[in-house]
């Protein structure tokens, strides 16, 4: 059962940003049709299914502190479960989706439940490091392609029939699901179990003496957050129809941690955000040099230093208010 | 004889060459207010943890009403009535006072497995939440985010998160450390409606205080225990005196 | 033939093994007593690579080269802990990776516009060339076996200047307990940068060593830095004892591991079934062995913290 929002004279200026986010996003595709639809459609996609992944990293990071550095890992998962299904001839999407969650959801559970046991910069390491083993398992499927990755023979079919095909009609699928997903997360993450994971980001020694065994909560969340990002990856798949290892190096991790950040931790829909300003900023700098990198490096190192908040923060300061 | 309620048979801890505990043993009949008293650095704050599971013990046991609880983890033992309170103020500063002791009643009512719904407006929850405010007289704060909230106001927050969790054995570690006279008159106030509703474990510094509120009081030196009495024996202790109220200059 | 085979395996991954240790000594001792999260250490690795090549090509002799990419490398790492790391210790770990990891992104661009994308390589100097006989059927390459001798020098040195000296105590100290030897009138931050400016000599020095053997290439500190991690998690942050014998551990497993992982499970299996699942697994090895030892020590083998 989904929670529905309040409605009442002040939930349109409470909810400003979030609505407007998702208005704009439903009017993409009216937008494309005036030219470039194919460009615009597929890089606003990429954003979206994106934002699924970072939404699902700000669970965990934004409301419990958790710093996984391994979050990618869930992105070629949910990918490599579309890839290897769709070779042995199993496409469609009925099959394919809840293996991907699965396999996701597994080893989330067995990792996190590792990691979980150490804090701080122990738990930073460890996630990265079983991300990095979840890349090199990729690498060495030499049936799948290996390092090169492997194309896809199309996109998932739902009833045998080929209802993603179409750029548009995938457009609002992937956008159902961010809505989905987003409105799961926040009844998440007010729920009695989000406030359990909220409590354990302020005070974790205060929580576990009032009575809450928090690996048990934090396993639960981190499990959440991988299933939920391993849908992104069974998208991603999809969108590209192909998969590689790429979808999981470090440094995709480290990517979608600056799309949380960028968006600011903890709003949820600051991760749509993010993840629309990173691509956005990635594709605009690109565009202006190969070594887009030398600048976004210090761009980033410059918000830690000087913009906490992230890139709403900012915004919220210069503007003097704004929401919330 | 009924088994008493919280009792502490030999406990021992060492860091490296320095014993914190030594061979500490300690009975508490159901519904006494105990208090230890002893020097800085005497150990008491690691006994806290020892009793209420943060640090594990070198040897020794812990009972609770009878039963052992020493392989317990400290969430374990909260959920069977062995709650406690912490020297340096230990909330959540981010969320309001009422959803401070509502989460602790959460961690007793029902699954907190529950996604969906929204936590803070439970009832079932923020009743027994507002019931447990204005037990500490804080029931005109409750909307207050935690970490706005007064020194004083924190540690009386404190001890309604604990009384939440529905302690049947309730440990206080320095309750008034850091407060003004007028907050510890409010704190003292408080402690002395909960005796006798609950064993009550204090540890504190204020020798006022304790030698008021207490009925037995024990003195822990260098980690060991080398009193235990009612206040007025053990204030007359010669070994006591030497050993501790001289060196405090009472 | 294969007792030949895995003496010079196993001679990989000791050389291997001291890489790793010369990288992660200092990056345990930084996480050990600031409590920091530094992603940009395996740059330093690059940066020694990088600095190495331009040094010899400049000078036309790797000694010489190497003698200025030490200075050079710690110039680099002093530099940075004075624009950047030394405003991140009071921040939290998040802020520590975002930094560090922006870090990580200019630098494996930089060397690029500086030095071109394209691999450089740095001839083995004369004296070092050429292989060795061990013993019968066993030939080794002379540069190796000295990139092993001198990494096992520097454990051995490290070793002494931890445990014995003043400074080294401090920094052990420090790891276990960081307040406690600020109270003790040190000046944390003086002691950091004396750890960090050495930590990024040392993985600068491991960078130089490989030159003439690796490519020098962009990014390429960063896959080694993730098995550094392992090691630091394995050996137990802060201690340098700990990470040398994980370094060594985590080398010999990863090299042993990949050439008789498959071997092993032919003997079990059938062989393409073998051969499928060694080169799927051989990879992962050191991770599932990092997970096993977690299992059983969550703060790893050696502890510097109690």
């Amino acid at each position: 059962m989904m929670m529905p929002p309040e409605s009442g004279p002040g939930f349109l200026k409470r909810e400003a940003v979030p609505v407007l986010v998702f208005v704009l996003l439903a009017l993409v595709p009216v937008a494309a049709t005036f030219g470039a639809e194919s460009y615009l459609l597929s890089l606003v996609t990429r954003v979206m299914i994106f934002a699924i992944a970072a939404l699902s990293l700000d669970l965990i990071l934004g409301y419990g502190a958790l710093v996984s550095f391994g979050h990618a890992a869930f992105l070629g998962l949910g990918g490599y479960a579309v890839g290897i299904l769709s070779a042995h001839g199993q496409t469609d999407a009925l099959v394919q989706l809840p293996l991907a969650l699965a396999v996701s959801a597994l080893f989330a559970l067995i990792t996190g439940a590792l990691s979980l046991r150490t804090k701080g910069v122990y738990f930073i390491m460890i996630t990265l490091a079983f991300g990095q083993m979840a890349f090199f398992l990729a690498v060495s499927l030499a049936a799948y392609g290996g390092d090169d990755g492997m194309t896809l023979p199309g996109r998932s079919r739902l009833f045998g029939l080929d209802l993603i095909k179409n750029d548009r009609a995938f457009y609002f699928a992937v956008l159902a699901l961010l809505l989905a997903s987003y409105l799961l997360c926040r009844s998440i993450v007010v729920s009695r179990f989000g406030r359990v994971i909220r409590g354990a980001r302020e005070n974790p020694q205060r929580m576990a003496a009032i009575g809450f065994p928090l690996f048990r909560y934090q396993l639960a969340g981190y499990v959440i957050a991988g299933t939920l990002c391993g849908l992104a990856g069974f998208l991603l798949a999809n969108q590209a129809e192909f998969v590689s290892p790429a979808y999981m190096t470090w440094q995709r991790s480290g990517e979608l941690i600056v799309m949380v950040v960028l968006g600011g931790l903890g709003t949820l829909h600051g991760a749509i955000i993010g993840a629309a300003a990173f691509l956005l900023l990635e594709e605009w700098l690109s565009g202006f040099t190969e070594h887009w990198k030398m600048i976004f490096g210090p761009f980033l190192v410059l918000v830690v230093l000087f913009a906490r908040g992230g890139l709403m923060g900012a915004i919220r300061r210069i503007g003097g208010g704004g929401h919330g | 004889m009924a088994e008493p309620a919280l009792e502490l048979r030999d406990l021992n801890k060492a860091y490296g060459a320095l014993t914190v505990t030594d061979h500490v043993s300690l009975a508490l009949p159901d519904g006494e207010f105990h208090a230890i008293i002893g020097p800085n650095g005497a150990g008491k704050t690691t006994l806290i943890h020892q009793i209420s599971g943060l640090v594990p013990s070198d040897s020794g046991s812990v009972w609770l009403g009878g039963r052992d609880v020493t392989g317990l983890s400290l969430p374990e033992r909260v959920h069977r009535g062995l709650v406690r309170s912490f020297q340096i103020t230990s909330i959540l500063p981010g969320f309001s006072a009422l959803e401070n002791v509502a989460l602790a009643v959460q961690a007793h009512e029902g699954s907190s497995f529950r996604f969906f719904g929204r936590a803070r407006e439970e009832a079932r929850l923020n009743a027994p939440a507002m019931q447990a405010l204005e037990e500490v007289g804080l029931g005109n704060r409750a909307s207050v985010r935690a970490g706005l909230l007064s020194h004083g106001e924190k540690r009386q927050l404190e001890i309604a998160i604990a009384l939440a969790a529905r302690p049947r054995v309730l440990l206080l570690d320095e309750p008034l450390a850091g407060t003004g006279p007028e907050e510890s008159a409010v704190l003292i106030a408080l402690m002395q409606r909960l005796r006798g509703r609950m064993t009550i474990l204090l540890i504190e510094h204020d020798m006022e205080a304790v030698f008021a509120l207490a009925e037995r009081v024990s003195v822990l030196v260098y980690g060991r225990i080398i009193a235990s009495g009612p206040p007025a024996a053990v204030r007359d202790d010669p070994e006591v005196r030497t050993a501790y109220l001289g060196e405090e200059g009472g | 033939m294969s007792m030949t085979l895995l003496y010079v395996q196993t001679l990989n991954g000791l050389q291997l093994g001291v890489l790793l240790f010369l990288i992660a000594a200092g990056l345990t001792l930084v996480f050990g007593v600031m409590d920091f999260i530094n992603l940009a250490h395996g740059v330093q690795y690059m940066i020694g690579a990088y600095l190495a090549a331009m040094f010899t090509a400049m000078t036309g002799n790797f000694f010489l080269g190497l003698a200025l990419a030490l200075p050079s490398a710690l110039a680099f790492g002093l530099l940075l802990e004075f624009l950047i790391f030394r405003h991140l210790y009071d921040r939290d770990h998040l802020d520590q990776v975002l930094a560090t990891f922006g870090i990580i992104l200019f630098l494996n661009q930089a060397v690029k516009v500086v030095w071109g994308a394209a691999p450089l390589s740095v001839p083995i100097p004369d004296a070092l060339s050429g292989s060795i006989r061990l013993m019968d059927g066993l030939l080794y390459p002379v540069y190796r076996l000295a990139i092993i001798g001198s990494g096992l020098a520097i454990a051995v040195l490290l070793g002494i200047l931890v445990s014995r000296t003043r400074i080294g105590m401090l920094v052990r100290a420090g790891a276990s307990n960081a307040p406690m030897v600020s109270a003790l009138g040190v000046d944390i931050g003086k002691l950091f940068m004396v750890v960090f400016g050495f930590g990024a000599m040392l993985a600068g020095f491991a960078g130089a060593m490989v030159a003439p053997i690796l490519s020098v290439e962009p990014g390429m500190g960063d896959n080694l830095l993730i098995l550094t991690f392992v090691v630091i998690v394995i050996g137990g942050i802060g201690s340098v004892r700990g990470a040398f014998i994980a370094a060594i551990l985590v080398g010999l497993v990863d090299t042993l591991g990949r050439v008789f992982g498959p071997m092993l499970l032919r003997a079990l299996m059938d062989p393409s079934a073998a051969s499928q699942a060694g080169r799927a697994l051989a990879p992962m090895l050191t991770y599932i062995l990092m997970a096993a030892i977690l299992f059983f020590r969550p703060a790893g083998l050696f502890p510097a913290k109690k």
